[in-house]
């Protein structure tokens, strides 16, 4: 990118929402999920969703990416001003999205050294993809992880632990810097050594850049680490309340009947 | 044209044995008699007992009924009298890229075979339609006494060791289509490693169709001495006409105790070609034989590499890959004989199927109640792209004795939505991230290929996956 443009488009974005979804209706095989759903997540913003087992929170993370699954019958979901719902999954991760998945998929054969590089090359460019700058970076978000070198010549996931399968998540959200990050349940089955190690990846590439994270999260944990600037509650496919990282830890004290009570 | 007269004193009171087409000197009409068969031993000088086992092959041939398994509806849409089983486009083996005619050389330059040659070759073979038409050995190899040549010359050259092995391990009354290739096989690479030597790179041999209605019956014969080693690499194309050609190799290894040869295909010929080929090979003691075979192309293919384990201590492997396309049926596999102790063979079989096409792997161990302690096992994976494509597996394994340790193993998959939705969330196309499943999932095959084949070989399939979402 020319370096004397880089501040105009900066300047320009922050007047929009990184992400904006609005009155988004949306499930799965003619069933309403998600039930109108309005959001805005700001350029360098990390903002939390939590929601109890079927309150929708993977539905919206599949919307987000394009899931061919999900149909959308209502409303917008808008990267910097751009509608992604016409966009194919793979469009949708050129613009900058990245989702972590919450079951992340084998591919037996493919080896992690060259699906990194490929995605790299599809996602940044062919440049990024090649040489030293490539190398140094792939080394250091590996060290940071404790991901060891032999991991690059193993295949995609395939024989993973849960815990291997959330860090090489992260290691790809690394390498792809998107504009925003998704990341759907991926402090499920870790443990507290891997949350942080995660949660530092996670602060790593967001916080003090103009991209933005939507953690997506049953538990409060990932939150100590990762500071959220809004945390959203979803309840049977609606925000039901919003507030500062103060409402996580309200949760884990009360639980989601409080919520539902009042 | 000067050529073709020479031709016509050649084939003599033959009747309108020839014709005059683009760019062959000798062509004879369509369809096989005896009179074909001794014409062809004729024409190539061959002795006599040569052309004995070519007329036996022919008889045999004639009587002998199609198989009465595989793809039996294919089979017999193969018109035989419709076939052209003999056309010599170049007047004699040339070693010297600049000696082989024009329109024969643009072929295998745009495949790149001489390039090939110069970079990571220790020897290379190119024949075009029924006779090699360009041979080189490196000069060290030579020195060494290795014997690489086209089958043609290592008859007229080394009569008694090819007398001594050939049909040796495939007799010509093997099956229909062995018997067809003894009795108008025409071209392929006969090779002798002496006792103890080594080729670290592999030679190559390259196998093109050119014209219609062609029939190609190239044999190969392939002796490995006492503790030597080689790997040979055959690929082969055909340009796509309206009409069926016809492949029918035959090729036969001998690995002499101590010895290793490894023998990699990639076959890719034109969906309008017929691929029925035999191929055996005989391990000594503690001798290895290798078939590493790629199908990727052709309508019909029924081949399966088989070892015959003759020596205390030898090892059989078979790794395959398949894919089948709209219109294609890939009957491939692999036969495993234990006729000795201690001996261990490993089938890995892969097929892709995809548009309507369809893999089988056909598969077949056995052990003989002689031979003791041996250890078999058996892959087969079978990854099927769309609906209407098929894939089955027919593995027979007859083990007469209790001391072998069998292990088989086989899965039928689909390529998931949640895969492919994976990938794609990495910034890769619907085509892409098939091609990287596909890939992926003959990764064991080709990771055992030459580097340049195994990119040849992912390119390829990353082309057939283009297109190919709807």
């Amino acid at each position: 990118m020319n370096t004397q443009l880089v501040p105009l488009i900066l300047r320009d974005n922050l007047r929009l929402p990184l992400l904006e979804i609005k009155d988004l209706h949306a499930g799965i095989d003619g069933n309403e999920i998600l039930k109108g759903i309005n959001l805005k997540i700001g350029p360098g913003e990390i903002h939390a969703i939590m929601g109890r087992n079927g309150s929708g929170k993977t539905t919206a993370a599949n919307v987000i990416m394009g899931h061919p699954d999900f149909e959308v019958a209502e409303g917008d979901v808008i990267l910097e001003g751009e509608s992604l719902l016409e966009m194919e999954s793979w469009e949708r991760a050129r613009k900058g999205v990245f989702l972590s998945f919450q079951y992340p998929q084998a591919v037996p054969g493919l080896q992690v050294g060259n699906f990194l590089r490929k995605s790299v090359a599809s996602i940044r460019g062919e440049e990024e993809a090649k040489g030293a700058a490539f190398r140094e970076k792939l080394t250091m978000a590996m060290e940071s992880l404790d991901i060891p070198r032999t991991f690059m010549s193993r295949y995609v996931n395939d024989g993973f632990s849960g815990g291997e399968k959330k860090r090489f998540e992260i290691l790809q959200m690394m390498l792809l810097s998107p504009r925003l990050a998704v990341l759907d349940e991926t402090d499920s089955g870790l443990d507290i050594d891997g949350i942080r190690t995660v949660s530092e990846g996670v602060n790593a590439a967001i916080r003090g850049t103009d991209s933005g994270a939507l953690i997506i999260t049953h538990y409060s944990r990932i939150l100590e680490h990762v500071q959220p600037d809004m945390v959203h509650v979803l309840l049977d496919g609606k925000i039901v309340s919003s507030g500062g990282p103060e409402l996580a830890t309200k949760l884990e004290e009360r639980g989601y009947e409080w919520l539902k009570q009042e | 044209m000067e050529e073709n007269s020479d031709a016509r004193g050649a084939v003599g009171e033959y009747k309108a044995g020839w014709h005059d087409p683009e760019n062959s000197t000798i062509r004879f009409d369509f369809g096989l008699s005896e009179e074909v068969v001794r014409e062809i031993s004729r024409l190539k000088n061959e002795p006599q007992w040569m052309t004995e086992i070519r007329v036996k092959a022919f008889k045999h041939f004639i009587q002998r009924p199609m198989p009465t398994w595989g793809n039996m509806s294919m089979l017999e849409e193969i018109d035989f009298d419709n076939i052209c089983y003999f056309l010599r486009s170049s007047d004699s083996t040339k070693n010297d890229w600049d000696d082989v005619p024009d329109d024969i050389r643009n072929t295998f330059e745009r495949l790149g075979i001489p390039e090939a040659e110069q970079k990571w070759l220790s020897g290379v073979s190119a024949q075009y339609e029924s006779e090699t038409v360009y041979h080189s050995i490196r000069e060290d190899l030579e020195r060494q006494g290795v014997i690489f040549l086209d089958m043609d010359s290592g008859l007229s050259e080394y009569p008694e060791i090819v007398k001594k092995w050939f049909c040796s391990v495939v007799p010509y009354s093997d099956n229909k289509f062995s018997a067809l290739n003894t009795a108008v096989w025409s071209g392929g690479s006969f090779i002798y490693v002496p006792e103890g030597v080594h080729v670290e790179m592999p030679v190559q041999a390259y196998f093109r169709i050119n014209a219609k209605n062609m029939g190609q019956f190239e044999r190969t014969l392939i002796i490995a001495d006492k503790g030597s080693s080689i790997h040979y690499v055959e690929g082969c194309t055909a340009p796509t006409y309206s009409t069926d050609s016809l492949h029918s190799a035959v090729v036969e290894l001998i690995a002499l105790p101590g010895s290793h040869i490894r023998y990699s295909t990639i076959q890719n010929w034109s969906s309008n070609v017929y691929n029925l080929v035999t191929k055996r090979g005989i391990a000594h003691e503690k001798a290895k034989i290798e078939w590493v075979d790629g199908n990727i192309g052709s309508k019909l293919t029924m081949k399966y590499p088989a070892v015959i384990l003759k020596g205390e201590g030898s090892h059989a492997e078979v790794i395959s890959v398949a894919y089948s396309g709209e219109g294609q049926h890939q009957d491939a596999g692999a036969k495993i004989h234990h006729l000795a102790s201690n001996t261990t063979s490993k089938i890995l079989s892969k097929s892709i199927s995809k548009n309507g096409g369809r893999g089988s792997y056909r598969g077949m161990v056995t052990v003989s109640p002689k031979a003791n302690n041996c250890k078999l096992n058996v892959v087969c994976d079978a990854l099927i792209l769309d609906e209407g494509s098929r894939s089955d597996t027919y593995p027979t394994m007859e083990v007469a004795n209790p001391t072998a340790r069998c292990e088989h193993e086989a899965s039928v998959s689909k390529v998931s939505d949640e895969q492919l939705f994976y990938l794609m969330s990495r910034g890769h196309t619907e085509e892409e991230s098939l091609a990287m499943i596909v890939n992926g999932f003959f990764e064991p095959f080709t990771r055992e290929l030459p580097m340049e084949y195994a990119v040849e070989l992912n390119q390829l399939m990353a082309l057939e996956m283009e297109g190919s979402i709807g």
